[in-house]
């Protein structure tokens, strides 16, 4: 026993099970592909967790198996077992040894805990910082410092540390990027504002896929987006890009006065534009529709014909259009691409 | 004005309409509480199908939130909470020698209350759809929703909760002071104990859940704005409150499960349970300890390191007691001589089952990495681990274990193997994929997820384990009808029993022990079979027994509980009112209508004592 926990040997069984995790699952959704800082250190908590447990899980199961096998009744035994009434070394020694465990686990617990909240305060230069506010349901990210409101795709730099400022527009929903991130609440009303940070990878050009993790209606399933990583200047070109853009970046000009007319009031394209739905700025370039329709003009004409269809619950209005004008808008809103 | 010496003998319906015999209520509390387990389960089984494959249309949006919200909310207030009941009122005042519980007529009113909440908050079914905002109702979810469904559940689970307060206040009084000469505290049986602790446990939860539900039937009905962060209110109020409900909660359901596991492993292993006095610690302070976690629930919802470090070490601190316990139990197995009957099989079953579930508390404890793990399958895999593996294997366990006490049959072995290992293996199917699930990005609460995430292959899985866990139910259900449909068919003291409830014949007295019994140590019955002439020494010469007469007044108040439910979901005050006013009238007639019971007379119970009957 002693031996087989000599410090080799429990490494060697941290990296077994490391192996045995990695690897699993979707490498742009599962926590167990973590990518940047934040992400790898809740990966290594885990694995701390998960190998003190093991530990506890095959000293009982060999025990109880051994019990199970060893003091099964025998036909024809009648003899009484003694009746023993407990044991003081033992009953110490199996709440001593737990304590010691739990103490290895607490010390590294306390530290990332601290550790991942007392950066939550607005960004210094070199960082970036970002609102996030969530909708039912899709979710609004303000650049403060760049100007600009994206909707559903958040782009980031890679390697960079990003500050997240968390708030809700109606209930409660849950930012949770896997791959980077463990979840934090956006809570309605200023004073449960939450902040978090992460850090973005070392990877560039990669879609990591976002959720809500906290039930917020009939479409919390549904509740999608995605974080777009790509490299320091390429995320410069796009900030520049979404600046410029305007609602004349798409060349379909029926569609654009459909637009001007239905549908601006709620959503924005560049400057113009309500904010009660999400900023179709750039919309041409996203990766869904609505946030989890695969991103063509029949899935973008199924949406705008009936929301409800799509996303049971959700804001958006039946607008009262014809099949043409459907069609005109269609092609102006994927026509809306960035420079 | 009323008679002395009064007493109606009712039959039929009526009898259980009015019935305060703790062992009816006991078979009440089965019957409804195993009727909703029903309910809850077919809800469960439609989940999965939903979820058996990607992109699945077949219970969607707000019917599927319908379903999560009404599962959660049927097994833990109206199934899991009743059957404990329903066990705590059958066996609690035979392990104690009790004639019975010490306010028979408070325990009817507790189960009547239970049982129209129950029905209420299920009627919202047909009127207008159940509530969806998932069991915890966070507000401002809760709040805002517009349909009826969230009024049901408030009300329904208020008029529940009122009656399962009751029934707690009720327990603490009777072990307190209805225990036999003899029957020390550290005399107490195991089960008798959890009771104990559970119902101290109920006395201090609930109330915090009834205020949190008055505060939310207040903004729903009455226009309220304590949860509304535009008119001042916050939102957090409410998540605390329930959790410092909903935390201790899980214990008031975990605990009675520790106490009928200690039960059958001793029975079983033909030992005196090991470490009595640590296990009893042990218990005291995992109820203690339960009221101190409760922000482990709400890691990610922005107390800060502080708050959040706090609680995390005080949730791994739980892991040790509950560690002693199973400790425990493993060494009461060691050098015993363990029959393996179903009630066993059940018990052997729940140990490791309540291991797996317990390690993966302790990494929930964790916040760093709980931000990854929280609302995530892996959360539900937890869960379902320690409340389906721990408390529904534990039931399962006490069923077969008691049913020839409740019922004076004993359940057929044969089939109940296929009960254990249906269920056993389809529980493990369904929630042990769901781990991995949840570290693969799959939040709770969803009702569907695309392909191509790599969540199809375990979701097929567990979908295949709930069909396996509906089978073993079925069996059970098999089971029971063919009992049903025997004849009485067993000893006093099929499992060669140590503790009293096992000590006078079948079927139990409606006075349960015809002369009080005297205990001479710990596991009673036990003490006399090896010391004695294995009949308990009574502490009383044989006399008149005073008993309770039966009333329908509990129905009808919890009836008046009921109907003023409806007149406020639906803001109909006539209607609320007329409900309140004939809850009053019944409390008025309760006060003036002296009723001091009847006696059984001296040569009855001599007679009975004769014929065997006592």
């Amino acid at each position: 026993m002693k031996k087989w926990l000599q410090k080799g040997r429990f490494l060697s069984l941290f990296a077994m099970l490391a192996l045995l995790l990695m690897g699993c699952g979707d490498p742009t959704l599962s926590t167990l592909i973590p990518q940047g800082e934040v992400a790898d250190k809740q990966f290594q908590l885990m694995l701390i967790s998960i190998s003190i447990m093991i530990l506890v899980l095959v000293v009982v199961f060999v025990l109880y198996a051994f019990v199970l096998l060893k003091f099964r009744k025998k036909k024809g035994d009648n003899s009484t077992p003694k009746q023993v009434e407990g044991n003081h070394m033992l009953e110490l020694l199996w709440t001593v040894i737990p304590i010691l465990l739990l103490i290895i686990l607490a010390v590294p617990t306390v530290m990332r805990t601290f550790e991942f909240s007392a950066d939550a305060k607005p960004a210094s230069k070199n960082e970036l910082s970002i609102k996030v506010t969530g909708h039912q349901y899709w979710w609004e990210f303000e650049y403060p410092k760049e100007e600009l409101i994206t909707s559903q795709e958040l782009v980031l730099p890679a390697d960079t540390k990003v500050h997240v400022e968390l708030s809700s527009a109606d209930v409660i929903h849950s930012f949770w990027i896997p791959s980077l991130a463990g979840k934090t609440d956006t809570n309605p009303g200023d004073k449960n504002k939450n902040y978090m940070w992460f850090d973005t990878g070392s990877k560039t050009d990669v879609v990591y896929k976002g959720k809500c993790a906290e039930l917020c209606g009939a479409s919390h399933a549904l509740m999608d987006f995605k974080v777009r990583v790509v490299s320091k200047e390429d995320y410069k070109n796009w900030v520049a890009g979404y600046k410029a853009a305007d609602d004349k970046s798409s060349a379909n000009a029926d569609g654009q006065q459909v637009f001007e007319k239905n549908c601006l009031s709620c959503h924005a394209v560049g400057q113009n534009g309500g904010n009660t739905g999400p900023s179709l700025t750039g919309f041409g370039d996203k990766d869904r529709v609505a946030g989890i329709l695969e991103h063509d003009k029949e899935n973008l004409k199924k949406w705008i014909k009936d929301p409800q269809e799509v996303k049971p619950g959700n804001n958006m209005p039946k607008v009262n259009l014809s099949d043409e004008e459907i069609d005109a808008v269609s092609d102006y809103l994927l026509g809306l691409k960035l420079k | 004005m009323a008679t002395h010496e009064s007493h109606k003998k009712r039959s039929g319906l009526m009898d259980w309409l009015t019935t305060v015999d703790h062992k009816k209520i006991g078979i009440l509390y089965l019957l409804a509480g195993g009727f909703f387990f029903l309910i809850g389960g077919l809800e469960a089984v439609l989940m999965r199908i939903q979820l058996m494959e990607p992109d699945s249309k077949i219970f969607t949006g707000e019917l599927y939130n319908q379903l999560l919200t009404m599962h959660g909310t049927t097994m833990i207030f109206l199934a899991a909470m009743p059957i404990i009941f329903g066990f705590m009122n059958a066996i609690v005042p035979l392990q104690l020698g009790a004639r019975d519980v010490a306010f028979p007529y408070v325990n009817a009113v507790g189960f009547w209350l239970f049982f129209f909440g129950g029905v209420l908050l299920n009627l919202s079914w047909f009127l207008g759809g159940a509530p969806e905002a998932g069991w915890t109702a966070y507000a401002p979810l809760s709040t805002v929703a517009e349909d009826t469904g969230v009024d049901f559940y408030v009300l329904g689970l208020q008029i529940a909760g009122a009656g399962t307060l009751a029934g707690g206040i009720n327990f603490l009084v009777t072990i307190i002071n209805m225990r036999a000469p003899g029957m020390t505290f550290m005399r107490m049986p195991l089960f008798t104990w959890a009771s104990f602790v559970t119902s101290g446990l109920i006395l201090f939860a609930f109330p915090a859940l009834t205020v949190g539900f008055f505060l939310l039937m207040f903004e729903r009905v009455f226009d309220a704005n304590f949860f509304n962060p535009d008119m001042g209110g916050n939102i957090l109020i409410w998540e605390h409150i329930f959790w410092i409900f909903g935390h201790p909660e899980v214990y008031i359901l975990i605990l009675p499960a520790f106490g009928i596991i200690s039960e059958v492993i001793s029975t079983f292993s033909n030992k005196r349970l090991f470490g009595y006095s640590a296990m009893v610690f042990a218990t005291v302070l995992i109820g203690f300890l339960g009221f101190m976690v409760w922000v482990h629930h709400m890691f990610t919802v922005g107390l800060g390191p502080v708050a959040n470090s706090i609680f995390a070490v005080a949730t791994m601190a739980i892991a040790i007691p509950t560690g002693v316990k199973i400790f425990n139990w493993i060494f009461t197995m060691w050098g015993g001589q363990i029959r393996f009957s179903t009630a066993m099989l059940f018990a052997v079953g729940f140990v490791p089952t309540f291991v797996m579930g317990g390690v993966t508390g302790v990494m929930l404890s964790v916040p760093a990495a709980d931000y990854q793990y929280h609302d995530s399958y892996f959360v539900v895999a937890h869960f379902h681990y320690v409340i389906v593996g721990g408390l529904i294997l534990g039931l399962f366990s006490g069923l077969y274990y008691w049913y020839p006490r409740m019922f004076n049959r004993v359940l057929n072995e044969t089939l109940g193997k296929w009960n254990f290992w249906l269920f056993f293996i389809g529980f493990h199917l369904t929630f042990f994929p769901q781990h991995w699930l949840g570290l693969m990005g799959m939040p709770r609460r969803v009702y569907t997820y695309m392909s191509g995430q790599d969540l199809d292959g375990a979701n097929f899985v567990s979908t295949i384990g709930a069909i396996l866990m509906g089978a073993g139910t079925i069996v059970l259900l098999i089971n029971i009808i063919i009992s049903a449909s025997s004849k009485y068919a067993t000893t006093k003291d099929p499992w060669d029993g140590r503790t009293l409830e096992w000590a006078m014949p079948v079927p139990t007295p409606e006075y349960n022990f015809a002369q009080t019994p005297l205990v001479r140590g710990l596991d009673a019955l036990y003490v006399e079979k090896t010391a004695g002439n294995g009949d308990m020494t009574p502490a009383e010469p044989v006399g008149e027994i005073h008993m309770p007469n039966g009333s329908i007044l509990p129905f009808i108040l919890s009836l008046g509980m009921f109907i003023s439910g409806f007149g406020f979901i639906y803001s109909n005050w006539y209607v609320a009112g007329a409900g309140l006013g004939l809850v009053l009238i019944t409390m008025f007639l309760r006060s003036i209508i002296d009723d001091h019971g009847y006696h059984i007379h001296k040569e009855e119970v001599e007679a009975d004592i004769k014929g065997g009957r006592a």
